[in-house]
Order: structure tokens, then sequence, then C-alpha cells
């Protein structure tokens, strides 16, 4: 293909290495504009004491500091890991096990597809409000709410994101299970291979990419969840320290950063700020290890 | 082909998103363009409001000021509960508002700096009160009332004496409990019950955790009324407050155990006659009046001595500052446009009729029942219990404790819960106090 239109390519080739700014362009100012300068900023900010951006007091490290000593933060950090821990597993496990069943000629497999994605559609604010009434409808019966323990939000919370998820991740595993040569398969029958040798030796070592993929997405959203944990519990129930405090029992990270950037102070704003920097670093660290990990894992066809 | 195909759609769904970015700045504004174009005065007006029922009466005065005087107002208002994080916003903005709402001692902590000293303008010797005014620690008078509401419990008198009782049996605590607990006994016969539902959800915890918490510390001052917030508090009167919000809780509507997560119309259940008695301010009235023509406002009855002089819970959470960093001319044209909102009796009358009262001297009367009979405490010279729940420290957090606290009592009303309630308030302010000030 490359060969064949020498006459024509040529001057295309040229004109294309003298106008390429103007197609990069666009790509590149949104990106600016939307992602590197606000992050940026977000560093800067830090490192600042401030009420209006516009206004703001470099101080240095102390919101870092401060961000540390705040019991709240690594409470929310561990309950968090904890969550993305837990509901990576599951949803992925879920997933997958859906998957794998719906691409095994059941009739009216597409109809479950659908019905399976149609929870990812609804928002998550919506979903925490809609839960929270399914959840109490059935605890009052036991006297009891979602709000007053503490173990009752974080199932509570795994259930809805189980829910909301799974259906996400099964369309990208049937992608991935249709996508396995049928010859492989075939071959591997032939050679007397049960359905359970089949699918871990064969099947999953072929379906890794999506393996891959389907877990980032689901531990980063563990980590980043905000709208479902804000709808659904709030943090509640807190436990009343005797010297008045709180310890917000099922706040996790980003709702924690949002808590500490609009509850207090124009002091903690910085340290919200701080918290948000530390978040990135975390995410993103732990993203891009499970990423190489997995990664590891894969084979070529 | 395919891949083409797609790569196009790619490009597209891109350059929408950009577009989308550019887009989307006029949200929520009434009268167009940012900012208003300059008028002939030079000077334009842009209020950011905080009270979402009042948006559309607002939208029509402003249009009411262009026709008169052609000068523009922009009215943008915060959704409910968003005030400050909007406020933040777009107090950063090239075009911020020039008129805004710092409504208590905490906004001005946060705020006084870009408030304008109104001692002496215009507008504060319109005023006929200096009770709703806030000034910072150095005397500045940072922010002026434009309207004032006031709180206690709404009764609706008809069933009271359907119910074979009468007002008169209401005067303290004892009094307002045998009617309450007898209308509740015989919830059944009756059709109707004592209290509505007291939800905990973020909808309607605040009449308890906000309103209601007020007579503690109301009774707390001692008659001293604070000035700034306290570092602490002592809960001198936490056994008045337990009073009453038991009372609220366990002869209502709903059962204490199902009020976590809410899910109930307290309002609407008092204007279908399904119960007796409210937990809520004067700002009901213009809902009601017509299901409950004869709505009258008690106080808080919570077993103090003397209670019988007690009055309604009068304040504000409404009070108007003028930015300092706005122009000159944009200062001008608000204080303008400030004095006409008092004095024009156009204008003042569709304030008034959405505010309740407006406390300046050349303002439209009032035509609100509820405030009326705050009125008439005061004039049979009871005492006016002043809004000191305004000084809460840190108010979300300090409420969010508060709330998460009631709902374990309210699951199981034990004396260990209701230690942590009392931890949540009491220690709460301290704890809440140094974080905010520490």
């Amino acid at each position: 293909m490359k060969e064949k239109k020498i006459t024509g390519g040529n001057t295309i080739r040229k004109s294309t290495r003298r106008w390429w700014p103007l197609f990069l362009g666009p790509v590149t100012a949104a990106f600016c504009i939307g992602f590197v300068w606000p992050f940026l900023q977000g560093i800067y900010l830090s490192l600042c004491k401030f009420r209006l951006i516009s206004d703001a007091e470099l101080i240095g490290f102390g919101n870092y500091v401060k961000a540390f000593q705040d019991a709240s933060f690594t409470h929310a950090f561990w309950y968090t890991a904890l969550f993305a821990v837990t509901s990576l597993v599951l949803i992925n496990v879920l997933a997958f096990a859906v998957a794998y069943a719906l691409t095994q000629n059941i009739k009216g497999s597409n109809l479950f597809r659908t019905v399976f994605f149609m929870p990812n559609l609804i928002g998550g604010i919506v979903l925490g409000y809609i839960w929270s009434m399914i959840f109490d409808g059935i605890l009052s019966r036991f006297n009891t709410s979602i709000l007053l323990n503490s173990k009752f939000g974080f199932w509570g919370l795994i259930i809805l994101m189980c829910w909301q998820q799974i259906g996400y991740m099964m369309i990208i595993y049937i992608a991935g299970l249709q996508a396995v040569p049928e010859d492989m398969i075939e071959a591997a029958r032939i050679d007397g291979a049960t359905k359970a040798q089949t699918l871990f030796r064969v099947t999953i070592p072929n379906v890794m990419p999506s393996i891959t993929i389907c877990m980032f997405l689901s531990l980063t959203n563990g980590f980043k969840l905000f709208d479902q944990n804000l709808a659904l519990t709030a943090g509640q129930p807190f436990i009343i320290q005797p010297d008045g405090s709180t310890i917000k029992t099922t706040e996790m990270l980003a709702l924690n950063i949002y808590n500490t950037f609009y509850g207090s102070n124009s002091a903690s704003q910085g340290v919200a700020q701080a918290k948000a920097v530390i978040f990135f670093v975390l995410v993103a660290g732990l993203g891009l290890a499970q990423l190489g990990y997995t990664r590891k894992k894969e084979v070529q066809q | 082909m395919k891949r083409k195909v797609l790569a196009l759609m790619l490009a597209a769904v891109m350059s929408l998103a950009l577009l989308a970015g550019c887009g989307g700045d006029n949200k929520g504004g009434g009268s167009g363009d940012e900012g208003g174009s300059p008028s002939a005065a030079g000077g334009s007006v842009y209020w950011l409001n905080f009270k979402p029922e009042s948006d559309e009466v607002l939208q029509n005065v402003a249009k009411l000021y262009k026709e008169k005087t052609g000068v523009d107002v922009k009215v943008v208002t915060a959704a409910a509960g968003t005030y400050n994080q909007q406020l933040n916003a777009e107090m950063d903005k090239s075009n911020p508002p020039t008129m805004f709402v710092i409504g208590n001692q905490a906004g001005v902590k946060d705020w006084a700096d870009y408030a304008l000293d109104l001692t002496g303008t215009a507008i504060a010797n319109e005023l006929n009160t200096d009770a709703y005014n806030l000034y910072d620690e150095s005397g500045k008078l940072v922010s002026i009332g434009y309207c004032y509401e006031c709180y206690g419990i709404i009764v609706n008198p008809d069933l009271v004496e359907k119910a074979g009782h009468s007002m008169d049996e209401i005067k303290n605590f004892d009094g307002l409990k045998a009617v309450v607990e007898d209308i509740h006994a015989n919830a059944a016969t009756l059709g109707f019950d004592a209290f509505t539902s007291c939800d905990m959800d973020g909808s309607s915890s605040w009449r308890f955790t906000g309103h209601m918490a007020n007579l503690e510390y109301y009774y707390e001052q001692e008659g001293k009324a604070w000035t700034e917030c306290p570092a602490t508090i002592t809960g001198k009167y936490m056994e008045n407050f337990k009073n009453l919000y038991d009372l609220c809780i366990n002869n209502s509507l709903t059962d204490p155990k199902d009020l976590a997560t809410g899910g109930h119309d307290a309002s609407q259940e008092f204007k279908d006659g399904k119960a007796a008695f409210q937990v809520q301010g004067s700002w009901e009235f213009e809902g009601m009046k017509d299901s409950v023509p004869n709505a009258t406002m008690i106080p808080y009855y919570c077993g103090v001595a003397g209670e019988e002089k007690a009055g309604l819970n009068c304040g504000t959470e409404n009070c108007w500052a003028i930015n300092a960093k706005a122009s000159p001319e944009n200062q001008q044209a608000t204080m303008d446009f400030m004095v006409w909102c008092v004095t024009d009796p156009e204008a003042s009358r569709m304030l008034v009729d959405t505010f309740g009262v407006m406390p300046y001297k050349n303002a439209a009367e009032s035509t609100n029942a509820l405030l009326a009979d705050a009125n008439e405490y005061s004039n049979n010279g009871c005492y006016v219990m002043n809004w000191a729940t305004n000084f809460q420290p840190n108010v979300d957090d300090y409420r969010a404790a508060l709330v998460s606290a009631l709902n374990q009592y309210n699951a199981d009303q034990s004396d260990a819960n209701w230690e942590l309630v009392r931890t949540a308030f009491v220690d709460g302010w301290a704890t809440q106090y140094q974080a905010a000030n520490g």
C-alpha cells in the first residue's frame, strides 16, 4: 500500500509534515486546558493557604504534614483500600462468570446482556438514594438502618457497586471471550482437556488483556468512588469520641477530601488540596503497578 | 473503511467535547449576558441569591428595575445547600457578584475582607432595627439583614380543639406534653397524630440540629447574648433539649426507629391535617396558608423555669453584603438597587411577600401570620429567643456528627446513647471550634 502511490504520496507526506500543528493543536490545547494546567495549579495550591484560588499564599509543606497527621484521612485510606480490593475481586469474578455463561449460546443471551448492562447507565447519586431506600426498607424490619452500622454501610456499598459495575465489565469480558480462537478450544477438546482445564489453561490466558483492563477500571473506580458513597451513607455512622471529635466510619478518600475542603475553615482548603495530590499519586501508582503486573501474564496468540 | 469511519466518529466526539467546554457558562442567570452590559450610569448589579424558593420573584424584581431605570440586574440563585461552593467559585471570576449574602458569624469570618463597610450608608439608614446586622471583630458593618424569620412549633389549633383541648392549656412544657401525649394516645380514633415525622435526612435534620438546638444555646447565654462564637459550651440545658426532642420523636406519625433515612414529607403531613404540631419556621406560611388558615406558632417549651414568658426564635441568615473588590460604579449601582428594593412600594411588596418581612422603615407591611405571632409575643412582654445557633462552629461537620448521634439514640433511647448526643453537642462544639480557629 505504501509503495503503490509514490507520485501523490510524497506531496501529501510533505504537507502533512508542515500542517501537523493544525491537527494536533486543538487536542493539545484541550489537554493542556483541561488537564495539565489544572493539575499543575492543584500541586501549587497544595503548598498554599487560600480561600479563593486567585489569592493564594505560599506556605510550603505544612499542608502535607497536616494531611498525614489527620486521623480521619488515614482511616479513610484503609477503608478505601479494603473497599477497593473487595470490590475488585467480587466485580471481576462475577462479571467474568456472567460473561462466560452468556457466551455459551444460551437462548436470549442478547436480552440478558442488555439488562445486565443497564444499571451502569444510572448516575451514582440517584443509585445511592435508591439503594439506601431499598436497604432501609429491609433493615427497618430489624429495627436498624444502613446509617447505624458501619458493616451494613460497607457491604451495602459493595452490593451497590457490584450491581452497577458487573454489567459493564461483563461487556468487556464478552468481547474478550468471543475473540478466543475457536480452533484453539477445539484442539484442546480433541486433546482430551476437561471443561475446567480448557477454561483455566486456554480461555483465561487468552482473555488476559480484558482482565487487565477490567481490573484497572475496577481498582481505580473503587479508589475514586464518591457519588455513591455520598448518597448512600455520607460517612455515617460516626464514632463520637470522648473529646467530641468524630471518625466517619464509612467515609472514603474522595469524600474525605471533599469534606475537608468545604467543611472547615479556610486553612483546611490547602490541606484538602494536599490530600488530593497524595490521592492522585496513590491512585496513579497503584493503577500502574497493577497494569504492569497483569500485563506480564498476557500471552501472544 | 470501517476504521476510517471510526476515526471520524472519534474525532467528532473529541471536537464536541471541546465545544461543550466552551459553552455552558450561562446557567442559572436570569437576565442574559455576563454581568450585564454597562448601563448609562456605568454600573451593573450581580446578586448571588441563596434562597432558591425566592428565585422567581427576584428575577421579576430585577426585570422591573431594568424597566424603570435601565440598569441591568443579574440574579443568580445557588441550588439548595450549595451557596458556599457557588460563592467560592463566583468570587474568583472576572465578573464577581456585587451583592451577596453573609449570613452568620462563620460567613463573616470567611468573607469580611470581601465586604464593604456599610456603616452610615444609604441602605443602613433605611433600617428600622440594628438587630439583624453582622459586624466583624473590628466593628465593621459587614452585612445587613434584609429579612428575618422566626421558628418554633407550628400548631394547627383546629386539630387541637378537635382533640378536646384548647390552646390556652399550652403555656409551658407540662401543658404541651399533656396535650401532645393525649393526642398521640388517641391518634387512631382522632385520625391525626401530634407531631409530623421528624426525619433525620438532609432535608429535615436541620429542624432539630439547627433550630431546636437553639433552645439550649439560647438559655445557656443566661441573658447575655453571645457576640462571638464561644470556644466551649457547657450543655447546662441539655435536659431541656431532651425533653422537647423526646416529646417530638415519640409522639409523631413515624416510629423513631424509622427516621434515619427519612423519606417522609413533614410539611405535606401538616398541610393534610395528619398532625397537629410541626417543628418549623415562618417561611412555611406561604405554602400552608390555604390548607391550614389558622396556623399559629408557639415557642419551644422545654421545661425551663419561667418559660411562660418565652417568645419565638427570631433571627436571620439573610444579610446583604456589597463586594468590596467590585468597581466603584458597580458598588454604587448595587447600593442604589438595594435602597430601591426596600423603598419602592411595588418592589418591596413583591419582596416582602416572598421573604415574609423586611426590617426597613419604608418597606411594605408583612402579611405573614406566623411573623405576626412573633410580634405579638414581643408585645406581650415575652423574651425573643435570638438565633445563637448561628454561632455553631464548622456548622456542617458539627451538625453531621449530631445527626449521627441522634440516629443511634432514635434507634435505642438509652442513657448511653444520649451521652453520645451530649458529647457530639457539647464536646463537639469545642472540637469544631478548635478546628475552625486553631
